[in-house]
């Protein structure tokens, strides 16, 4: 029968299927952070479990770490406390660590793909949403909580009803200054906040075929905004060559074995779908969002909608408005802006930097603007530095931080202060999810980069050469 | 963490008839530090409860005496979006409440809530509608969760409707049962299921 990659891969992983249930479900690589795995342990240690496979679970810090100073002992005590208990966890069951100051550490979904833990045909879980990144390789990648982080933990395995398949296809070739991030805010935005619950994604069509690894896993990220629970893309001759040769990739006659298994990675022609949408790469402009959720995103160049061209409750969405100081028709063009975050599991690769770089060059930060540069890990760093975007980012008026999630969630001490307008590379742009009182416009660092210069919300098409 | 039965509750209810409430409003990141499991309560819907002085914002529903002491929360459409933080489902369940009805959820804040031992109930918009009128005209109003018949009843008007929840979560929910005890029930046939996994 013909099957759709997702079912390929779902379907090899289940132990067992529960008779009107669940499906026992094997997860092949496990990520723990120091904030959804310390109960977590508590759990499995008050049942007198342990951890079954160490070697399939690897811990790094990201979520509640200082981007200043890392070198410093960590001075918020609930943070250190919980930074403390992931290394002591770690240590204790045999669980590789990269903790604050490893070469390898940075934000979880940044600093799989880049070891070579995140592989093909593989099944990822990790106590964090954003986990459907991984799915730009291929993988069944998705987040779960902290009692199934104990599952995994205790029996490698976690209880999951098989979700439904859509399929997205985007055909075309994008426009100058469209970018993988626009592409994602633009498939939320219609399909909103909630569209995709209870699906899983494959995202099909030129504009993935021809998208960097970096931005296949900037789309999979950004799935579980429109309710899906993760999104993958089939693997391909560039999804080979970025794994090849990685820390933790298969090497020598696993590889042979692996690469096998990896080209029969595709959906079968005539495969079913619960659900199938097909956008238009030429209807994308640079988007940007101006509400409370994700779904609430359209080209920059255009006006905020009326309440009564939206769909959902008129209430739900005026009280959003109110909470931007937004008004129905405004446009976005040119409002002010206090803030530019770039950085997380959404944008903070190199290909992220390169490209708010490529508009920042020779142009200087607006003095009204406060902006946090804060890369995705140390590696990215390094090739930062390699490429020597570090001076054109100082030259600028800009200074780079150091890796972790920072402004995303704003866990740590980089939160936007009340009643401040951010334009942020990052996931979401719910209450307060910067800081309390924040407001936050998701945009992709071409739009971050045009607006931390002009000091306004800029189209960045107007900046490009 | 083992969690009480959940058989029949009859309780009045919370209204919160707002979309897309995401799990950041349920349990601001800032209060995520924590390294055990208690007293989420305290700051479940942190900044929606308390203005930013700490003073309880009167209006708020979960803040009116009236509905104080009720053990189900009736919420907007795509309840639990966003953050997959379990946390948000512990506040839910510390905060007293064992049900939280909508007329659909996120999926990660659906599961999180079928492993703490809070039950999802899913209705259809119109049922919504009808208990979120019912709850606006008489905040006694009383509303009954019948998980072995899966129903879901307005006590006043005997208005009923029933919900999905498979046989497995449904039987777990009855005795307090939860995935581990499961798994650990099939150790050897995961472990023959590992060896021969390629990676």
């Amino acid at each position: 029968m013909a099957k759709t990659l997702f079912d390929k891969v779902w379907d090899s992983h289940v132990v067992r299927s529960v008779k009107d249930g669940p499906d026992v479900f094997f997860i092949d690589r496990h990520f723990i952070h120091e904030v959804t795995s310390p109960v977590a342990f508590l759990g499995l240690e008050s049942r007198g479990n342990s951890v079954v496979y160490p070697e399939r679970t690897f811990a790094t810090a990201d979520h509640n770490t200082p981007t200043i100073n890392q070198h410093l002992p960590v001075a918020d005590a609930l943070s250190a406390n919980q930074l403390d208990a992931l290394e002591r966890n770690a240590a204790k069951y045999g669980i590789s660590h990269w903790g604050l100051g490893d070469k390898n550490n940075g934000i979880v979904h940044v600093v799989g793909p880049e070891n070579g833990i995140t592989l093909p045909g593989a099944t990822i879980v990790c106590g964090d949403s954003h986990t459907s990144t991984h799915g730009a390789f291929g993988a069944i990648a998705f987040g779960i909580g902290t009692s199934e982080v104990e599952m995994v933990l205790s029996t490698q395995c976690i209880m999951q009803p098989k979700p439904k398949k859509m399929r997205i296809n985007v055909n075309g070739k994008l426009g100058a200054g469209v970018t993988p991030k626009d592409v994602a805010l633009y498939i939320i935005s219609k399909q909103t906040t909630s569209g995709a619950t209870g699906y899983f994604v494959e995202y099909a069509g030129d504009v993935f075929r021809d998208m960097s690894m970096e931005g296949r896993m900037t789309v999979c990220n950004l799935s579980i905004e429109m309710g899906a629970r993760g999104g993958m893309i089939a693997p391909d001759q560039k999804t080979f060559e970025y794994i090849k040769g990685r820390a933790l990739t298969p090497k020598g006659a696993d590889w042979d074995k692996a690469m096998k298994y990896w080209e029969t990675l595709h959906t079968d022609e005539n495969a079913q779908f619960d659900e199938e949408f097909n956008y238009e790469a030429s209807d994308i402009e640079p988007m940007i969002t101006y509400g409370t959720n994700p779904g609430m995103g359209m080209g920059v160049t255009k006006s905020i909608p009326t309440a009564a061209n939206v769909e959902g409750g008129a209430e739900t969405y005026k009280k959003s408005l109110g909470y931007m100081s937004f008004n129905e028709g405004e446009a976005m063009i040119g409002k002010p802006i206090d803030f530019v975050f770039l950085g997380s599991c959404t944008n903070g690769r190199i290909e992220d930097f390169r490209a708010f770089c490529s508009i920042v060059d020779g142009r200087k930060k607006a003095d009204n603007v406060t902006a946090w540069l804060v890369p995705g890990s140390h590696k990215v760093v390094d090739q930062i530095k390699a490429e020597g975007l570090d001076k054109i980012i100082s030259d600028a008026g800009f200074e780079l931080r150091e890796p972790g999630c920072s402004a995303c969630l704003a866990m740590n001490d980089d939160k936007i202060p009340a009643g401040k307008l951010s334009v942020s590379t990052s996931n979401r742009n719910f209450e307060g999810r910067q800081g309390p009182g924040s407001r936050t416009l998701l945009a992709s660092p071409l739009v971050a980069a045009a607006s931390a210069v002009e000091g306004v919300v800029t189209d960045p098409r107007t900046l490009l050469v | 963490m083992a969690y009480d039965k959940f058989e029949v509750l009859t309780s009045t209810a919370y209204p919160l008839p707002i979309e897309n409430v995401d799990t950041d409003q349920i349990i601001p990141a800032r209060f995520l530090k924590a390294t055990e499991r208690k007293d989420f309560d305290i700051n479940f819907f942190r900044d929606w409860r308390y203005n930013a002085d700490g003073t309880p914002k009167a209006d708020f529903p979960l803040n009116k005496e009236i509905y104080a002491g009720s053990k189900i929360l009736v919420g907007g459409r795509n309840f639990g979006s966003g953050s997959s933080r379990e946390h948000a489902a512990w506040s839910v369940y510390d905060f007293g409440l064992r049900c939280v009805i909508s007329s659909a959820f996120a999926d990660i804040f659906k599961n999180n809530c079928l492993n703490v031992g809070v039950l999802p109930v899913q209705v259809s918009a119109a049922f919504a509608d009808k208990l979120f009128d019912a709850i606006m005209a008489d905040p006694k109003t009383e509303i009954k969760v019948d998980l072995p018949n899966q129903k879901v009843t307005l006590v006043a008007t005997g208005e009923t409707e029933s919900f999905d929840i498979n046989t497995y979560k449904k039987d777990n929910m009855l005795n307090g049962f939860d995935d581990i005890d499961y798994l650990k029930n099939m150790e050897e046939e995961i472990t023959n299921f590992a060896e021969r996994r390629p990676f």
